[in-house]
């Protein structure tokens, strides 16, 4: 240890950051090691002991050190048990997902499957539900696109014509949300009912005709359709679609449309080269908030929808907690997630946008 | 700008603000009858269809055992979950805003990796691990699990909320003598505080709504989400309803409380 400069003669560590990043990253691969079971018995012992070594280290290093040092350690004292949480319930799952994926059930009827490289899960996904993986996608996409329609000119009206409302305004987007999201959802459900009042409306219009030519409602019914999980998920996810693209129009400053109006440009034009470049940011992050929830929704398709709507999630659930194939339900699982992330990679790319977070 | 361009501009901008109206309208469509239908009195077990006019469901909301109960359970769910991931979230988010350190942006993409994560596959691992550990599922799986997507969502909203905070101030606290500890409860807690009280109110109404990371983590517990979607079946009792608009109308009062103490008093926090 090198003695610290600030007050010479008490211990303290130059590279106290080092420290503290090694020892929380020393940690986190303790705690993975644990929970995923890679050790195991007497070695699960000496690597708690280990882990309790480098906490006590730490608090050690911290107290004897100098201010210096205390001052470096603090981000890694302050982060470590949050991310030891995330590391154990987050991180290690998924490793525990991608290991059940690859398993085996040696009965119908076992609850502990064995594990054996068995890729046979993932055959078994994709060609028993390759329409419901489909659907998932396709519904949540479409829900995406409603939502940036419907969601974009609401954010823009309360970030440059609210005034003084905009709190007000951005509150009533946000209140909604604060009731049941499966009580919402059974509420659309009672209200496309076939006795409900939009169908009512509709037939008391003679549009019905209209609706069906368009694809939105199938036999004279808006429940149990496409149509109507796809309406469910748009309603569900706006307010995550709203609220960043609301964020990123806020920070944009009116004197610059001003300033493209002052050169002749028309309200249109300076919309498209100015506004809507600077909002990219927030669409990016509200179509990333809006897909990936959708994409896994199940609660729309069980309740909006029939037999023939059921997304990827209905799937999962069905295998997991009905049929109790976990293995089945982890590969589906682990699928979907990859098809995720590769999407959102690909979609980070084409928009090159760094405000991932 | 002349004439016609204006007038032109003008219907435009009308013709935007009534779809921004609209668009408010819709989203307050299914509330309007889930609170509607508190005052319902169904013919049979399911509250769906209207019939009568009723306060029985308000001088009785908890008249329906198994969903109190149920309700019950949610709210103790959120209600430690929400402390713990409070904590453990706002001692991440003071981290990353007020230090510069080694590896900050690794752990700031770990901590958005959760919210992007579909909740289905953040419930179905986390079963898996459960399975893999052999720990029975129920009440204590639940807050873990709950804590796990909570913790990134506190970090972040309270990170977002201190953006603005002029950490200078602990300085000065320090130049006049102050220790470091009596300079973070006299001077730093009390500024971010607001910011951390939004985050918990937030994360407590994510809690007591979750269904999909629950329901691959309750075993045999019945939250309030759970039991509705359980006994769906066979029944969706007007109480449901009662219940869903007392959740609504308390966490906007504490909303508005939030924002009418915040107006009168400005933080330098954004």
């Amino acid at each position: 240890m090198a003695t610290a400069h600030v007050r010479p003669g008490r211990p303290a560590t130059r590279r106290a950051d080092l420290i503290g990043l090694g020892a929380l990253l020393l940690a986190g691969a303790l705690i993975a090691a644990i929970g995923m079971r890679l050790l195991t018995g007497s070695l699960a012992a000496l690597a708690t002991a280990l882990l309790v070594a480098v906490v006590v280290g730490l608090v050690v290093i911290a107290v004897a050190g100098g201010p210096e040092t205390r001052r470096r350690l603090a981000p890694y004292g302050l982060l470590k048990p949050g991310m030891l949480w995330l590391t154990l319930f987050y991180l290690v799952p998924l490793f525990t997902l991608l290991r059940t994926s690859l398993s085996t059930l040696p009965s119908r009827f076992a609850v502990d499957a064995e594990f054996d490289w068995n890729f046979g899960n993932y055959a078994d996904a994709f060609t028993d539900f390759g329409a419901q993986f489909g659907r998932g996608f396709l519904y949540a996409a479409i829900a995406t696109v409603l939502c940036i329609v419907i969601g974009y000119p609401l954010a823009y009206v309360i970030a440059f014509r609210g005034g003084r409302w905009r709190n007000v305004l951005l509150g009533l987007v946000v209140v909604p949300f604060f009731t049941s999201y499966l009580i919402r959802t059974i509420a659309w459900s009672s209200l496309l009912a076939d006795s409900g009042p939009i169908v009512g409306t509709i037939d008391g219009l003679r549009l019905s005709g209209l609706f069906e030519a368009v694809g939105i409602m199938d036999n004279g019914r808006l429940i149990n359709t496409p149509a109507a999980v796809i309406g469910g998920l748009t309603y569900n996810f706006l307010p995550f679609m709203i609220l960043p693209i609301y964020v990123s129009l806020e920070k944009i400053d009116p004197a610059l449309v001003d300033a493209a109006k002052d050169l002749y440009s028309t309200a249109g034009a300076a919309f498209r080269k100015v506004v809507l470049p600077l909002s990219i940011p927030g669409v990016f992050a509200g179509t990333l908030l809006t897909f990936i929830p959708a994409a896994g929704d199940f609660i729309n398709a069980e309740y909006l929808g029939n037999p023939n709507t059921t997304m990827v999630g209905n799937s999962i659930q069905d295998q997991f907690l009905v049929q109790n194939n976990t293995p089945l339900a982890s590969a589906m699982s682990f699928v979907l997630m990859a098809i995720i992330a590769v999407a959102v990679l690909g979609y980070t790319k084409l928009l090159g946008t760094e405000e991932l977070s | 700008m002349s004439g016609p361009t204006s007038a032109r501009g003008a219907a435009a901008r009308w013709g935007l603000n009534v779809y921004a109206a609209i668009v408010l309208v819709y989203l307050f469509i299914p509330i309007a009858w889930i609170v509607w239908f508190s005052f319902n009195q169904p013919k049979g077990r399911y509250n769906i269809v209207w019939q009568d006019f009723t306060l029985d469901n308000w001088s009785a909301p908890f008249k329906n055992e198994g969903l109190t109960d149920a309700f019950v359970q949610s709210l103790k769910i959120a209600a430690i979950s929400t402390a713990l991931a409070t904590v453990l979230g706002s001692m991440i988010a003071v981290a990353l805003s007020r230090y510069s350190f080694r590896g900050s942006g690794g752990f700031n993409l770990f901590l958005v990796l959760p919210l992007t994560t579909p909740e289905i596959v953040l419930g179905s691992s986390l079963a898996t691990l459960f399975l893999d550990w052999d720990v029975t599922r129920g009440f204590t799986t639940v807050v873990i699990a709950h804590i796990m997507f909570q913790v990134s969502f506190v970090a972040l909203t309270v990170r977002a909320r201190v953006r603005g905070f002029d950490w200078t101030l602990e300085q000065a606290a320090q130049d006049l003598g102050a220790s470091p500890v009596r300079t973070f409860w006299k001077v730093t807690f009390p500024l971010i505080l607001p910011g951390i009280l939004a985050a918990a109110l937030l994360s407590f109404a994510l809690s007591i709504d979750d269904f999909i990371v629950t329901l691959f983590n309750a075993g045999s517990l019945s939250t309030f989400p759970l039991y509705i979607n359980g006994s769906f079946r066979v029944q969706f009792p007007p109480q449901a309803n009662v219940l869903a608009t007392i959740i609504l109308v308390a966490s906007v009062s504490v909303l508005l409380i939030g924002v009418i103490r915040s107006s009168s008093r400005r933080p330098t926090s954004r």
